[in-house]
């Protein structure tokens, strides 16, 4: 594989950043830029690699001779370094101005261009290694990690008792062989190959590329014709087809057509009840049992019987998971059943043929200009947020099963 | 004395034994290797992505960012002290929050866009509402140990934090009190990623180890080893049934949940940097690994082929994120530079 200018770019710029190489007009800046500065090789002497700590009085004896091989020559950052060691440092100040006079005589004794470049080298290694405010040295590796996991740590009973005990429930765990899991991912990736904007083109345009936003529009919560490739893609999953609200939508009208929404609605409420606020908890388990679980509820829903007992003991002292064996048995059922049947149903078939399918967009380098200026905000999704809530609301009130016993003592109270 | 020690001896044999047969269950299983599974798909080619926008406005390092659910808007997080929140449509900063305090590592955006959460070296998790016309705190959540390396909203309601003390945390934000406290780690938690059916999480800390968890029951059910080194970056696959991991060895991996094993490795001689952070694209046949090297590196995630890089960031890639629809990839550095990239 050829490498890249900008990869190439990338990896100049990490040897400036380093130290390995300096740049000798704008010494402060450590990226390889690519035009006609010059940079030098640094002496190994001041590599990274020698695993010196660049520590304070280092620094200080740096910065004393510095001045004093001319006064007023340190950059103001330099300056409070200096003032701030001094302070700190004070203790051993007179050692430190000793070994900043020593080796500036030092230095006076070699020949003018070996000291300039010294001087050179010097100054790239302090600016890795002291870098000015606001700029990132490559040096830096975050903050230290806080527990050392190599710690021989005194093994108790306790502590071999739950290792056993979770190694014995590993082992019971039942495993699917690896040819078919990976299989199975195989064909995941395969077919959503065709969905992956990074690998296949998306109609009309990707927003990225053209700053046209009409991809999004036409995929919205609400539309009233999807696209093609999102009709599609609910057919890959009851997953897939119940995250995408809007496919959520069209399978509810196939269940009303059955007379068989209860199971989703009793999925649906299940939802609720895991996400929701737990203040609302116990109300939501009361109406949940009444509409889908109580003998003779208006919305039964058909599960095996232990499951039944489980739930609606559970019930009684409500927490987010209480609902979570119906569910997934309900979800089971859908799945395994109902789901197929709505991928042949009329009801699927009538919102393939309706689906759009988007002429790509052929923008010319103008268009795209004008594209760009026209990037609006869209729509707040916090307002969008609001909305569905609103929608949810209405459904909620809509969808109320009839309570026929009030509705016939309001008949009876009338006569 | 010796009873005690003969005890010790004994569970220390049968704690070994279980491990031996722990292994003996997965060699029993891997009747397949992944090269064997993906001998049939073609490959993907050279992967070029171009740079469509540089976001300026950070003026330390970045540490870490969060794709909102809509796809569009993003916060960032830099020890500048503040999180940003971008529309990547416009470039336009929309929010700004500041941070009480500036050594934050980690960001979240809640699935509603109504709340976002940071934390870091001050131990707390830190919620805020960006619903109002100047963000408020909503809640703080203090009780962990260590700094905070990653959060991640499970709704409005309820948050999963990942500390440096060792431990995953459930928190109700109703409350603002601890529900679920994750124990097992014996290194510091570096991330956490959640199931796309968000019944499970797992998380990656510097014991090497990566952990799958059960909300449900609060407990560890599978554990993955492989890695020699931190795992810092680990990010679930779509289906939900495997999981990439990136670490300071220089390498990824991807463990298959239900066969219980590593599957592939993804490493390359001429990479010597550290992992830092992934994504995976919709599809996840690539993954988006940005490392200590400057670079972004993408993988083919079936044939284990490098098979691009994004080459821009003036200092190491801290954080990778792709958004829920697929149309490209930020990229975030020390550089104090995000990057959109597709």
């Amino acid at each position: 594989m050829k490498t890249t200018t900008e990869e190439a770019q990338a990896f100049g710029t990490m040897l400036v950043a380093y130290g390995y190489i300096y740049p000798l007009q704008n010494h402060k800046k450590l990226v390889m830029c690519n035009d006609s500065s010059l940079y030098r090789f640094q002496t190994p002497y001041f590599w990274p690699t020698q695993k010196w700590v660049p520590d304070d009085s280092d620094y200080a004896i740096y910065l004393a001779k510095r001045n004093i091989r001319k006064k007023g020559v340190l950059e103001p950052y330099e300056q409070a370094h200096y003032s701030h060691l001094h302070e700190w440092l004070n203790h051993k100040w007179d050692f430190i101005v000793m070994q900043a006079a020593e080796q500036y005589k030092a230095g006076k004794e070699r020949k003018k261009p070996d000291r300039v470049v010294f001087d050179c080298q010097e100054r790239a290694y302090w600016m890795v290694n002291r870098p000015p405010r606001c700029a990132h040295s490559a040096m830096d590796c975050g903050p230290e990690r806080l527990i050392d996991p190599n710690t021989d740590e005194k093994t108790t009973f306790d502590i071999y008792r739950r290792k056993n005990m979770f190694y014995q429930q590993a082992i019971m765990r039942s495993k699917v062989k690896s040819s078919v899991s990976l299989g199975a991912l195989v064909k995941y990736i395969t077919t959503y190959k065709n969905h992956d904007p990074l690998l296949a083109s998306c109609l009309p345009s990707n927003p990225w590329q053209t700053d046209h936003d009409a991809y999004w529009t036409l995929n919205m919560r609400r539309v009233e014709v999807p696209t093609k490739m999102r009709v599609e893609r609910w057919s890959f999953s009851l997953f897939e087809l119940l995250s995408d609200l809007r496919g959520r939508d069209d399978f509810k009208i196939f269940l009303k057509k059955e007379f068989s929404g209860e199971n989703l609605a009793f999925w649906e409420a299940a939802e609720e009840l895991k996400w929701g606020t737990s203040s609302s908890m116990s109300t939501k388990a009361e109406t949940i049992f009444k509409t889908f679980l109580a003998p003779g509820a208006p919305r039964w829903i058909n599960i095996d019987g232990r499951t039944m007992g489980l739930t609606v003991k559970g019930l009684e002292h409500p927490h987010r998971y209480v609902l979570e064996a119906a569910q997934t048995h309900v979800f089971l059922l859908m799945k395994k059943d109902t789901f197929f049947r709505y991928l042949k149903s009329p009801t699927y078939k009538d919102i393939q043929k309706k689906a759009l399918n988007p002429e790509p967009h052929n923008f010319s380098p103008a268009n795209l200009e004008q594209n760009a200026l026209n990037r609006s905000p869209g729509i707040h999704p916090i307002i969008l947020w609001q909305q569905e809530e609103e929608e949810k609301a209405k459904a909620a009130a809509a969808s109320a099963p009839v309570d026929v016993k009030a509705m016939m003592s309001k008949i009876d109270r009338k006569k | 004395m010796a009873a005690e020690k003969a005890e010790m001896d004994a569970l220390k044999k049968e704690c070994d034994g279980l491990r031996a047969q722990i292994e003996a269950a997965r060699k029993a299983v891997n009747d397949g290797s992944m090269s064997a599974a993906a001998s049939g798909v073609a490959s993907v080619g050279r992967v070029q992505l171009k740079l469509r926008k540089t976001l300026k406005g950070h003026l330390a390092k970045i540490y870490a960012m969060h794709w909102s659910a809509d796809s569009r808007q993003m916060v960032s997080a830099s020890q500048d002290g503040k999180l940003l929140i971008w529309d990547c449509f416009t470039g336009n900063k929309l929010v700004a929050v500041p941070l009480k305090s500036a050594w934050v590592m980690s960001v979240a955006f809640a699935p509603s866009g109504n709340l976002v959460a940071s934390g870091g070296l001050d131990n707390i998790c830190t919620v805020y509402n960006i619903k109002a016309a100047s963000p408020k705190t909503l809640r703080e959540l203090d009780a962990h140990t260590g700094y905070l390396s990653c959060c991640r909203f499970l709704s409005d309601t309820e948050i999963l934090t990942a500390s440096g003390d060792t431990t995953c945390c459930l928190w109700d934000l109703e409350t603002g009190k601890q529900k679920v406290i994750f124990t097992n780690h014996i290194g510091d938690c570096m991330s956490l990623a959640l199931s796309p059916d968000m019944n499970t999480f797992i998380s990656g800390a510097c014991d090497s180890l990566a952990k799958l968890w059960d909300l449900r029951e609060g407990a560890c059910k599978q554990t993955f080893s492989g890695h020699t080194s931190d795992i810092n970056a680990i990010s679930f696959f779509q289906s939900g049934n495997a999981i990439i991991t990136g670490s300071d060895d220089c390498q990824c991996k991807m463990y298959d949940l239900r066969s219980d094993q590593e599957v592939i490795c993804y490493q390359d001689a001429s990479l010597n940097a550290g992992v830092t952070s992934l994504a995976l694209s919709s599809s996840g046949r690539l993954i988006f690994a940005g490392y200590d090297d400057f670079n972004c590196h993408i993988w083919d995630s079936l044939k284990g082929e490098k098979v691009g890089v994004l080459s821009g960031h003036d200092n190491r890639v801290s954080c990778t994120g792709v958004p829920d629809d697929g149309m490209g990839v930020c990229t975030g550095s020390w550089d104090s530079f995000l990057k959109l990239w597709n």
